[in-house]
This record gives C-alpha cells, sequence and structure tokens, in this order.
C-alpha cells in the first residue's frame, strides 16, 4: 500500500475511535463499525485501532478473532448466513443451502467471483417458530424455500439491498 | 382451561408509567421488599431471585453502578425475547428504570446480540420516545431521579448470554466468562456493583409494582410464582410465544400447541434436556422439569442421534475454548455420536464418555460447559433403544 493511502487509514480509525472514545470498553463497538465500513477487518486496521487505544495489537485480533459477526478476512459485500441449528435444520435447511450453493456455484464458506456473496452458516437466530430463517448481512428473511430464496438473492444481486416487511 | 387471560400478565395492558409512576414515589427498601416477596425469579434460564440480586447490588458501597439487560437469546429454541423487544420494549425499559431507582444507578445497558440488529432502530425510536414523554433521561416525571438506557450490540457469540461473559463483551473483551465470586453485584461491568437480568424478567417488574407481591403469586406453583414465555418450536401445527403459568405439562403444551405423534420434548433448549413420553405429565417449574424458556418437540419420524449431534455441533462451535473440560469434552461426545451414527461405538467406550459428561458438568468454568452435556446424557438414557447397537454403516 502507498504512504498517502496508509495515512488515509490511519485517519480514518483515528477518527472513528475518537467518535467513540479511546477507552478499552468502546473496542467492539470500534470494530463493529470498522467491519461494516471495510468489509473485513485487516491487519493494518487492527493495529491501527491498537495503537489508538494504546493496547497491544494481538488483545485487539483476540477480540477480532472471537466474534462470528467481525471478518478478518475479505468476504463479499452481502454475507448470507443461513441457520443451521436444530429447528431450522428440522424445517430444511439443506434444500435452502443446496438452492443457494446451486444458484450462486458456491460451497458453504466460499464468496462468489465477482464479489458479491459469500454463503456461511450460522447458529440459532430466534427464528425457530418461522424456519428456516437467515440473514444477509442484518436484515432477517424466514418461512424460507427454495423459490422464495432465489428471488430474494436476486433482488440483492440487482443491487436492491432493502429490507423485508 | 390453559390460556386464562387473568393469568397472563405479559400481554395484558400496558401503558408507559404503569408501574414506574408507582415506584417512584416508592423508596429503594420499599421497591426491593416488593420484588423479594413477589419471588419472580430470573426468566434467563438461571432462576436466581430477582429481589435479592437487586438487595445485593444495592447493599455494594461502590459507585457508579449499572443495570444491564441480557437481550443475548441465543439458546436453541428461544424467541421469546424477540417478541418482547419487538413489540413491548416499553416494559423492559421501564423495568430496568424502576431497577435502577431500587439500587441506585443512573444508567442502564441492553446488550442486543448481533442477530437482533434489524430491532436497533426500532428500540433507538421506543427510547427516544421514552425521553421525549419525560419516562428517561433528567428528572424523570419530575421526580429528581435521572436514569437512561444505552443498546450495545454483541457480534454472534452464545456464550456472551452468559453474564459475566456479557460483562467481558461489554468491555470490549472476548466473551470469556469470569470465576464467580466476585458476583456481578459487587463487580460487575467495569468492576462496578451491576444487576444483570434477562429482558423477560425486566419485563414483569412493572406489573409487580403496580399490582403488588400477592397479586403476583396468586399465578403459578408452590415453589415458582408467575407466568413464563415459552418459545414453542419444532414438530408442532401453532408453533410460537405463549405465556403460560407455571405447573403447566408439557402434554397440556402439546395439546395447546397441536403437536402429534410427538415423540421426544426437548425443554430448555441444547442446553437443557430431552425427555420422552413417560415425563410428559411432569410440570414446568423450578421444582420439577426446569423450565426454560424454550420447547422444541419432536415426532416419531426424527432420529435422535441427527437431533444429538446438531445439538453438539453446537457447543463445539459456541464453546469459548477457555476451558479445557468446554473444549475438548465436546469434541469428545462429538466424536461419539459419529461413531455412534456408523454404528461403531461399543456400550463400554458409552459408558467412559458417560463419566467425561459428569465430569464436564461439575468442572467447567461456566453454565456453557456445565450444560452442554445435558442433551447427551438425556438422549442416550431416553432414547437408548433408537441410538445404541446402530447397524453398521459401509458408507454414507
Amino acid at each position: 500500500m502507498f504512504r498517502y493511502q496508509e495515512e488515509i487509514l490511519a485517519n480514518e480509525i483515528k477518527s472513528i475511535v475518537e467518535k467513540y472514545g479511546n477507552k478499552r470498553e468502546n473496542l467492539l463497538r470500534i470494530l463493529q463499525e470498522l467491519n461494516d465500513k471495510y468489509n473485513y477487518l485487516s491487519e493494518q486496521v487492527l493495529q491501527n485501532v491498537a495503537s489508538c487505544l494504546k493496547i497491544s495489537p494481538s488483545e485487539v485480533y483476540g477480540v477480532a478473532t472471537f466474534y462470528s459477526f467481525l471478518n478478518t478476512k475479505p468476504k463479499g459485500k452481502y454475507v448470507i448466513r443461513v441457520c443451521k441449528t436444530i429447528v431450522c435444520d428440522l424445517n430444511g435447511k439443506d434444500k435452502i443451502i443446496n438452492t443457494i450453493e446451486n444458484e450462486l456455484g458456491i460451497k458453504v464458506g466460499e464468496t462468489t467471483k465477482d464479489g458479491l456473496f459469500t454463503l456461511e452458516y450460522t447458529n440459532c437466530m430466534g427464528m425457530c417458530n418461522q424456519g428456516p430463517a437467515m440473514l444477509i448481512n442484518n436484515d432477517i428473511y424466514y418461512n424460507l424455500d427454495p423459490e422464495k430464496v432465489v428471488e430474494i438473492i436476486e433482488k440483492y444481486a440487482r443491487g436492491g439491498d432493502s429490507n423485508v416487511d | 382451561m390453559l390460556i386464562d387471560s387473568k393469568k397472563q400478565i405479559l400481554f395484558s395492558e400496558f401503558t408507559p408509567g404503569y408501574g414506574l409512576s408507582i415506584a417512584l414515589k416508592m423508596s429503594p427498601e420499599k421497591i426491593i421488599d416488593i420484588m423479594i416477596r413477589s419471588t419472580l425469579r430470573g426468566r434467563g434460564g438461571a432462576g436466581f431471585p430477582t429481589g435479592l440480586k437487586w438487595q445485593a447490588t444495592a447493599k455494594a458501597q461502590k459507585t457508579p453502578k449499572y443495570i444491564v439487560c441480557n437481550a443475548d437469546e441465543g439458546e436453541p429454541g428461544t424467541f421469546k425475547d424477540r417478541i418482547l423487544l419487538s413489540d413491548y420494549s416499553e416494559k423492559l425499559f421501564e423495568g430496568m428504570t424502576i431497577a435502577g431507582k431500587a439500587v441506585g444507578s443512573n444508567k442502564g445497558i441492553v446488550y442486543l446480540r448481533g442477530e437482533y440488529r434489524y430491532l436497533l432502530k426500532k428500540l433507538d425510536k421506543v427510547l427516544n420516545r421514552l425521553r421525549k414523554i419525560g419516562y428517561l433521561g433528567k428528572n424523570i416525571l419530575n421526580s429528581g431521579f435521572d436514569f437512561d438506557i444505552e443498546i450495545v450490540l454483541g457480534s454472534g457469540a452464545y456464550i456472551c448470554g452468559e453474564e459475566t461473559a456479557l460483562i467481558e463483551s461489554l468491555e470490549g473483551n472476548r466473551g470469556e466468562a469470569r470465576n464467580k465470586p466476585p458476583f456481578p453485584t459487587d463487580e460487575g461491568y467495569l468492576g462496578c456493583p451491576t444487576v444483570v437480568n434477562n429482558v423477560e424478567t425486566f419485563s414483569y417488574v412493572p406489573y409487580i409494582i403496580n399490582k403488588g407481591a400477592d397479586w403476583f403469586m396468586e399465578i403459578g406453583t408452590e415453589k415458582s410464582k408467575g407466568s413464563k414465555l415459552f418459545s414453542i418450536s419444532g414438530d408442532v401445527k401453532f408453533p410460537g410465544v405463549y405465556e403460560l403459568p407455571f405447573g403447566v405439562s408439557i402434554a397440556e403444551i402439546l395439546e395447546l400447541v397441536g403437536a402429534r405423534d410427538t415423540k421426544a420434548v426437548q425443554v430448555g433448549g441444547a442446553s437443557g434436556i430431552c425427555i420422552s413420553k413417560k415425563d410428559f405429565d411432569k410440570p414446568l417449574a423450578f421444582e420439577s422439569l426446569p423450565p426454560g424458556g424454550s420447547i422444541i418437540v419432536f415426532n416419531k419420524s426424527r432420529d435422535m442421534l441427527k437431533v444429538l449431534k446438531n445439538f453438539i455441533e453446537f457447543f463445539v462451535e459456541e464453546s469459548c475454548g477457555q476451558c479445557t473440560p468446554c473444549r475438548e469434552g465436546n469434541y469428545r461426545l462429538l466424536e461419539a455420536v459419529e461413531k455412534l451414527e456408523r454404528g461403531e461405538c461399543s456400550i463400554n467406550y458409552l459408558k467412559v464418555l458417560r463419566k467425561l459428561a459428569e465430569s464436564m458438568k461439575y468442572t467447567s468454568k461456566c453454565g456453557l460447559g456445565q450444560t452442554s452435556p445435558n442433551a447427551f446424557l438425556s438422549i442416550i438414557d431416553n432414547f437408548k433403544g433408537e441410538i445404541l447397537a446402530r447397524p453398521k454403516k459401509v458408507n454414507d
């Protein structure tokens, strides 16, 4: 990375840290915002946060890797998280996964070549009375069936990332 | 009749100030006295008496004090708090404010699980409205009492539903449980006295203050007073959240939700126990079947070993890895289930694993590890016939 880009990044991170205050208890919130902003938390981002908070980079890395909604590797613009826990499993999450895999040409854990979608499993997200369910970034979708899933994904592919009802 | 509207609390009439306007005229001691007499117990799963928790926090010397709401509802099969947060959050916020008045705290924090981030806007809107009409913020209802609430998001970690792990997460750390004591009532958030209660627990508070401890105690059983929200899902016709009095039996619930050909019921989520028909008449109460918020129903077509595997995979992933019994134990249990699947598990090996499961219960550091073998033990015990001695599989 060029020096001036490094400086821009450092300044952006500094201003986000300042917004919350450079106290340790704000670390998770800072990482959440940076994760949204940059799509993932690169080593460089984490090092900058560590120096702003005056703590060791390994401390920051430890936190970033602990939480499943924080990424330390690049992900697609839209992260699809399909619930795989018991009730969604009973209600047919396998069909949903198969449909998405076929539609996007990727397996669980992979990202599409155009960088648009990443497909993941997630654990129970509290939609058990309306499963199978999935999150796309922060939006929730439930009572899914294969046809509905394809429609939803197409909507995102067209660039309409609006929420449901 | 099972659903008696007189015995329903959380879905009954409510306007802001329902309990708060009364509580603000009471002394903190009086509020705590009512809460202790009501015998309300925590609805998050552990069932600790709420009044005693508040009393301990009120007595702690250090300041400031914090009121934390555990909205990290992650137990598989549980979604009751989502309904409360989405449609009834004023009750929760009022309960937290009353807790603040009782223990001498001016600051509330809702720890909202990352999976529920889509509720954040709505919750912030309610908070703003309450501030505008004087039920939150400085000098609430001209009483001289200040209290405000902030929402902090989690980022996808089941363990953060454990109260000390939740506090660690609030402090910007990995969500790893702490040793107890000290309890959060003495040393919680930022080392200060902290009340941590579940969403549902706080939501009962305005009603108890308004109608009194005796009214609350009319509902329920001898040792489990009041009603409880049950998240009911699985092989049922009408899944959803039901408010039912303590003492209701599984059989009654199954009838209510239109369950047919039921073989097994998981009570209390993945960390709870799986019961078979012989126990369907047992009442759900703290003194009988532990009434976690979650009821998952399985009909006769379900393979209980597959169910068990799903639960153990959950714990393997969600164990924070801090202590050995939980981190390693759950892996060993998963291996055993895979052996059982292939028809390769000897009954002697299973006996060894039973010992392992027991020692996980006693030696794990926090509730996650202590309860993670429950599903294993109860499914092995109650569904022996279908689980043991399966034919050897050649290839899947």
